[in-house]
């Protein structure tokens, strides 16, 4: 059993010295190096999720292939090694979808509903040493590793070694360490990550794609300025997700490309009065059209993502009579899909996009003196609250449900811009605001959800009965879910009255007042 | 996980070498195994040239008051880790003499090793003693060498009479002979018929043989240094047949 784990990168050696024989110098007379077997070749993929889920968390998923069976090996931050036996993966994959083990138990809580695909791959050559004590006794391992990149680019890595002790010999293993720290231009420790090195060695880093807006506005910029950064970030966003959208490697692209296209759509609407005339109409039915185009496939995976705890929630009929359902809605979604993918190959689409591009870069950033980013920002989410709150006041409980539908759109805009502007207000106060809006929005968001869903479940139902060989238990346990969906709609409703109280009460206000204010204009 | 003892009340017929190759062997079929040298003298930690010493002595691992996993230490072969002796294993009779139900001792110390092996083989000294109480309470097969002579199978008889005075638990015995001298009558004879006769003799004999005593020069299991050889050869099919009886 090996611990105590310990990565090292090697200078080369003086005029090509070897790699082992550096290493033989550097342990002294204390510690000799025997071989381990001779240099065996591996085939290394690096995975990681399209938003980096696993660096974020300080881990590295490798897919090691050669003359050992395949493995899959998840490094976490102390260094310590996960390991599983895995041959015949293909990429992209959800963890779900990897054989049972532990590395894969483990990927579930990093990745969730990401699919981890292949960010770099190289050839290496891997020598097994063993560090032998004045007994001749093996105290550690040494696997030394010379890799060649191969993707993303063609770069040769620095040689690096990991050593890790064998059980209850740490002590002996931490003097190597001590020991091989010493040899010249050494560097140890996690920057010496093999992922980064590859990376680094073709021009690209880790963490460059995120779901959350990277724009980093200043309160004194013209307000066309900041919009038009707002609108090549969300851009940005968009185009990064259309690749991953097109293949169907996992339901985020298309949920982040959706998240782009809606934020677009309200910074048009909500501030677009600052760009040229006929920008807002022109590009709004564009991106209408692409925001529609997206819908039916999401409220699909919304389905299918859903679909376990739907299926475990039922009292009256068994999880297994939903099984027709869940095959309609499979079949309902690749149907969609395929448009959906057809919509984003289209000339139409490409064209938005070039145009859209060419529009914001070809912008000018209008003229000072005239109103500014913080004055843009406080003047269209002040509105948008007055809005929020007018709306909300209006509501009884005797409203019908497109009122409260209302409101929750007027609350999406408002949500929007305060994302959208979020670098100008400082963090705290600004995430104060998001949560009391947040709050209301789950609520309204919860009422719609259910109210939408048992709309949907009975007009899937009415297309399942055209279709042969449906069983009328599967139609009833439709029915229960729609029940369901009615019961927790209700609950919702009854919930509105005491979240909207909260939302508009005197300390929620102070919180959006002191936000307000919290710009330097 | 299963607990396998190599036991005789006679000294020098072959436990260590036993315990050492069998535990190499089950290791190298995957199973994740735990060796427990009990021996003073030593012998199965100086194979794997691993130090004899245990933190706090056996007085320390008896009572309980150092964890077990804390002096556990690898073997340089994959899945086989070792508990090393201590020469203060010679006085682990008096501890256990002093502990509240002393021939369950070693069994409540093992059961939580459970968790990270599959067979735990422990190699006793000779002799009977509370110590070997103990081990035969822990013990799912109790593994016994024989010098096929007339005297050792009165030992064999002497052991299994009294593993029938036990109370409650009683490990499943199988003795095999072991440093068989082809160039003795007797030795043949014994170790042809016997195994015929008693269930509990296992069919496979381990030979005298010169590489099997070349293991304290090489300090390895004779299976890892001489993988092709006839020694090997033998422990690997009495491994199959312990396998097949106890696991």
């Amino acid at each position: 059993m090996r611990s105590f784990a310990h990565v090292v990168v090697l200078p080369a050696g003086p005029a090509g010295q070897p790699a082992d024989e550096v290493l033989r110098g550097a342990l002294g007379s204390r510690f000799t190096l025997a071989s381990a077997g001779r240099p065996r070749t591996v085939r290394r993929a690096w995975l990681d999720t399209f938003d980096w889920r696993l660096h974020r968390a300080a881990c590295t998923l490798e897919h090691v292939t050669g003359p050992r069976p395949a493995e899959l090996i998840l490094t976490g931050p102390d260094g310590a090694q996960l390991t599983q036996r895995a041959s015949r993966l293909s990429w992209p994959a959800l963890a779900g979808e990897l054989p049972a083990g532990p590395v894969r138990d483990r990927l579930e809580a990093l990745s969730g509903i990401r699919a981890v695909q292949p960010v770099a791959r190289a050839v290496s050559t891997v020598q097994d040493l063993r560090v032998l004590n004045t007994d001749a006794k093996t105290v550690a391992w040494i696997s030394l590793d010379h890799t060649a990149v191969r993707q993303p680019a063609v770069a040769q890595l620095a040689a690096r070694l990991r050593l890790s002790a064998v059980r209850g010999y740490q002590a002996d293993a931490q003097r190597v360490a001590q020991l091989l720290a010493d040899v010249a231009g050494a560097a140890a420790g996690p920057a010496a990550s093999p992922l980064d090195a590859a990376l680094a060695a073709a021009g690209r880093r880790a963490e460059d794609y995120s779901s959350k807006l990277d724009v980093h506005l200043s309160p004194g910029m013209t307000a066309p300025a900041a919009l038009r950064a707002v609108l090549l970030d969300l851009l940005d966003a968009l185009e990064a997700n259309v690749p991953g959208t097109i293949r169907d490697v996992d339901t985020e692209f298309l949920h982040d490309l959706r998240v782009a296209v809606r934020r677009t759509r309200s910074a048009l609407k909500l501030a677009g009065d600052v760009l040229p005339g006929g920008l807002r109409e022109r590009f709004g039915t564009e991106f209408k059209w692409l925001g529609d185009l997206t819908t039916p496939t999401r409220d699909l995976d919304v389905y299918l993502l859903g679909y376990p705890d739907m299926a475990a929630g039922l009292v009256s009929a068994k999880a297994a009579e939903l099984a027709p359902f869940h095959a309609h809605l499979r079949a309902q979604r690749a149907a969609e899909y395929r448009q959906l993918a057809r919509g984003l190959r289209s000339a139409r689409f490409s064209r938005l996009v070039r145009e859209w591009r060419d529009v914001l870069t070809g912008l000018s950033r209008g003229r000072p003196g005239r109103q500014n980013a913080a004055g843009l920002a406080t003047e269209r989410i002040s509105r948008a609250h007055r809005r929020v709150l007018r709306q909300g006041q209006a509501i009884t409980p005797d409203s019908p449900p497109e009122r409260l539908h209302d409101l929750r759109k007027r609350c999406k805009e408002l949500r929007y811009l305060l994302e959208i502007f979020a670098s100008l207000y400082p963090p705290r106060a600004h995430q104060r605001v998001v949560k009391d809006l947040k709050r209301l929005q789950d609520c309204l968001g919860e009422f719609q959800d259910r109210q939408v869903q048992q709309e949907e479940i009975r007009e899937f139902a009415s297309q399942m009965m055209g279709e042969e060989g449906v069983p009328a238990t599967a139609l009833l346990a439709m029915g229960e879910l729609a029940g369901r969906q009615g019961l927790a709609q209700q609950r919702a409703r009854d919930e509105f009255a005491g979240q909207f109280r909260e939302f508009a009460s005197p300390a929620s206000e102070h919180r959006f007042r002191v936000l307000m204010g919290g710009t330097s204009q | 996980m299963k607990i396998l003892a190599t036991y005789n009340i006679k000294g020098g017929v072959g436990k260590t070498a036993t315990a050492v190759n069998l535990s190499y062997l089950a290791a190298q079929d995957g199973l994740r195994v735990l060796l427990w040298d009990l021996d003073p003298q030593a012998a199965a930690s100086f194979l794997f040239r691993i130090r004899p010493r245990v933190k706090g002595g056996g007085k320390a691992l008896i009572r309980g008051s150092r964890e077990i996993d804390a002096s556990i230490k690898g073997t340089d072969f994959e899945h086989l880790d070792l508990l090393p002796a201590d020469f203060t294993y010679r006085n682990l009779d008096l501890v256990l003499g002093a502990t509240k139900k002393p021939t369950r001792r070693l069994a409540r110390l093992l059961a939580p090793l459970g968790r990270d092996y599959d067979v735990i083989f422990l190699d006793c000294p000779p002799g009977i003693s509370l110590l070997s109480e103990s081990v035969l309470y822990a013990a799912d097969g109790l593994l016994v060498p024989l010098i096929p002579t007339t005297l050792s199978l009165r030992t064999l008889d002497q052991l299994t009479e009294f593993i029938g005075s036990l109370d409650g638990h009683r490990p499943d015995v199988l003795a095999f002979f072991s440093m068989i001298d082809r160039r003795k009558r007797l030795h043949l004879d014994i170790a042809s018929q016997l195994p015929e006769e008693r269930a509990d003799v296992a069919a496979t004999t381990i030979p005298s043989l010169s590489l099997i005593e070349r293991m304290s020069v090489e300090r390895a299991p004779v299976a890892a240094f001489a993988p092709r050889s006839r020694a090997a050869q033998s422990y690997r099919d009495l491994w199959a047949e312990v396998r097949a009886r106890v696991l």
